[in-house]
């Protein structure tokens, strides 16, 4: 009997590196189950074996893509009463916390979002008020559902790697029925950019950027960064409404943030805050964000990203 | 039409916010209604006002599940133009997680649907204070309804609902069938703001009070009792304290790398 159950959705060719830290924590708290929706390649499966997934759980049904998490969480549900595990870890994305939220209905688990560390006991580690405040909280149901955010862990493959047996479990036959069904869906140019939720560097702009996002850009390709904005620069139009990060965009946790002409307004500073590393850049001197950055530079943006992103091409040679 | 939008009294983003007693809630002093709520609100007065507004029956009733200061949420929901207001609010209902949250609002909404019909749940797309985002999805898995969560536009025809909705990597439509929980991103609409007019006209508009019994939820299933999670110990985490700060000279781009490199950053 399995005691952790990872849920990983569309794998694609390669796992990521958020499901990658899943499987890592997962095996710090028991034997390992997986759940994959969608398409197992070879590869795939056998980065799951190496990462130390003893069972690999399909669900019987190819359709489950075409609707809103529900039928997810109803197959998750089936997946988690048949592997009798007691704790099920997601992703933290929007998708990954709806699953989570509707699978804790279906096993009467309680559910923590946010998580960033996860005790071998099954606490979890957050913190709330825009990083305000670290909590700890635990479940206090049977079965514990926690939906760990990116960048918590250093990925590390199994001590001795095995080969997952696959199981395929029924998709419950009512999970779509009151499910919201997607009748279009139009891909996105890709960046070529890691997404900002996950990223290790995130290189954000804001108002002082005046329309122009191309010293950001630049500067993120430099470092392999994604790009993000606060709300002025989204609601100004310069930028999709993707790339905001603060209070009503999306909080993110990276290795190394990099603020350029933000001035750090409390919002702002929310999505920030748990980044280990921040560095501003921003003509005013009186900016709130020099409050929090551990490097901070009174000048010209579009002087000195230009100049930055020069130096790293020169040093990375 | 009938839709019960949830609105939530939070605590000013715009201040520092504190976290206190056994179970470590959220301070409730110098709470608004959380401004995520108010793009559902806007987006549900637009649905009834195409439809011909109240004199055509449609009703927008805002509903809030909290203490005696929750109220706040609600009239100025019936300010901005919400047709009635609901306040949901019993002491055993302190400290409720989300489930136990999403327990006592799926009771709520059954007992509003009683006499007619609700046709339509919406919420904002997260709270500004919990931020977990899970009531709708929850409160959607507890009435057996489709959710449509994060949504930048909506449209509600013949008993269907159909929204767009924006992910990092895609765009998607979707579409469910009516009742359903509906959640709108801060893209969808414009807020409007009370006026004069709304002001005076929400001073005759009726919120009823409800307490656990009229819901019919017992009070072990709500509160700290009820909940499935606990919080176990909170702390406040020290101020990031500022750095280094160096005014450009004409390399601050070079020292800026230099700082990278130092963090092994690059």
């Amino acid at each position: 009997m399995a005691n952790v159950l990872v849920f990983i959705d569309n794998p694609g060719q390669a796992l990521k590196k958020s499901s990658l830290e899943l499987l890592t924590i997962a095996r710090s708290l028991g034997e390992t189950a997986v759940a994959v929706n969608g398409e197992l390649s070879d590869d795939v499966a056998g980065t799951l074996g190496a990462y130390g997934a003893a069972t690999v759980f399909r669900p019987s049904a190819a359709d489950l893509d075409d609707y809103l998490v529900a039928p997810k969480a109803a197959f998750l549900a089936a997946v988690a009463d048949k592997s009798g595990a007691t704790t099920v870890l997601l992703e933290n994305s929007p998708e990954g916390k709806e699953i989570a939220a509707r699978l804790g209905i279906r096993l009467s688990a309680g559910v923590i979002t946010d998580v960033v560390a996860v005790d071998a006991d099954g606490t979890a580690h957050k913190s709330v008020l825009a990083g305000s405040y670290t909590t700890t909280a635990k479940a206090t149901t049977a079965v514990t559902v926690l939906s760990v955010k990116a960048n918590t862990v250093d990925p590390e493959p199994a001590t001795a790697p095995g080969t997952p047996e696959t199981v395929t479990v029924d998709a419950p036959a009512d999970a779509t029925a009151a499910a919201a069904r997607i009748t279009s869906r139009e891909q996105k140019v890709a960046s070529g950019r890691p997404d900002l939720t996950d990223a290790r560097i995130v290189v954000a702009g804001g108002r002082g950027l005046d329309g122009d996002f191309g010293p950001v850009e630049e500067l993120a390709d430099a470092l392999g960064a994604a790009v993000g904005a606060s709300r002025a620069a989204t609601d100004a139009g310069w930028i999709s409404h993707d790339a905001q990060v603060g209070q009503t965009g999306k909080t993110v946790s990276p290795q190394l943030y990099i603020s350029a002409g933000i001035s750090g307004a409390i919002q702002q500073k929310a999505g920030m805050q748990t980044a280990k590393v921040i560095v501003a850049v921003n003509k005013d001197a009186e900016s709130p964000v020099f409050e929090i950055a551990d490097f901070g530079i009174v000048g010209d943006l579009f002087q000195v990203l230009p100049q930055a992103t020069e130096e790293i091409k020169k040093r990375k040679g | 039409m009938k839709i019960v939008v949830l609105v939530k009294h939070v605590p000013d983003a715009q201040f520092d916010r504190h976290l206190s007693g056994e179970g470590h809630t959220t301070d409730r002093d110098e709470s608004i209604l959380s401004e995520l709520d108010e793009y559902a609100l806007e987006a549900a007065l637009q649905l009834a006002e195409a439809r011909g507004g109240a004199k055509a029956g449609n009703k927008v009733i805002a509903l809030s599940m909290g203490p005696a200061g929750a109220v706040n949420a609600i009239k100025k929901s019936l300010q901005i133009g919400a047709t009635e207001g609901v306040h949901l609010t019993d002491t055993a209902l302190a400290g409720s997680d989300a489930a136990a949250t999403s327990l006592a609002l799926a009771a709520a909404v059954r007992h509003l649907g009683a006499d007619s019909p609700v046709d339509l749940v919406l919420t904002g797309m997260a709270s500004t204070d919990g931020e977990t985002s899970l009531v709708p999805a929850q409160l959607a898995e507890r009435l057996g309804l489709p959710q449509v969560t994060f949504a930048s536009s909506l449209d509600v025809d013949g008993g269907r609902v159909s929204a767009r909705r924006d992910a990092d990597t895609h765009s998607e439509t979707v579409e469910a069938s009516l009742p359903a929980v509906v959640s709108v991103t801060d893209q969808i609409n414009e807020p409007r703001y009370p006026n004069f007019k709304g002001i005076i006209a929400a001073k005759r508009k009726s919120i009823t009070t409800l307490s656990l019994a009229d819901i019919g939820v017992d009070s072990s299933q709500v509160g700290h009792s009820g909940s499935w999670t606990r919080v176990t110990a909170a702390e406040e985490r020290p101020p990031r304290t500022a750095g280094t700060i160096i005014t450009d000279e004409g390399d601050a781009g070079i020292k800026l790398v230099d700082f990278l490199a130092a963090q092994k950053l690059l």
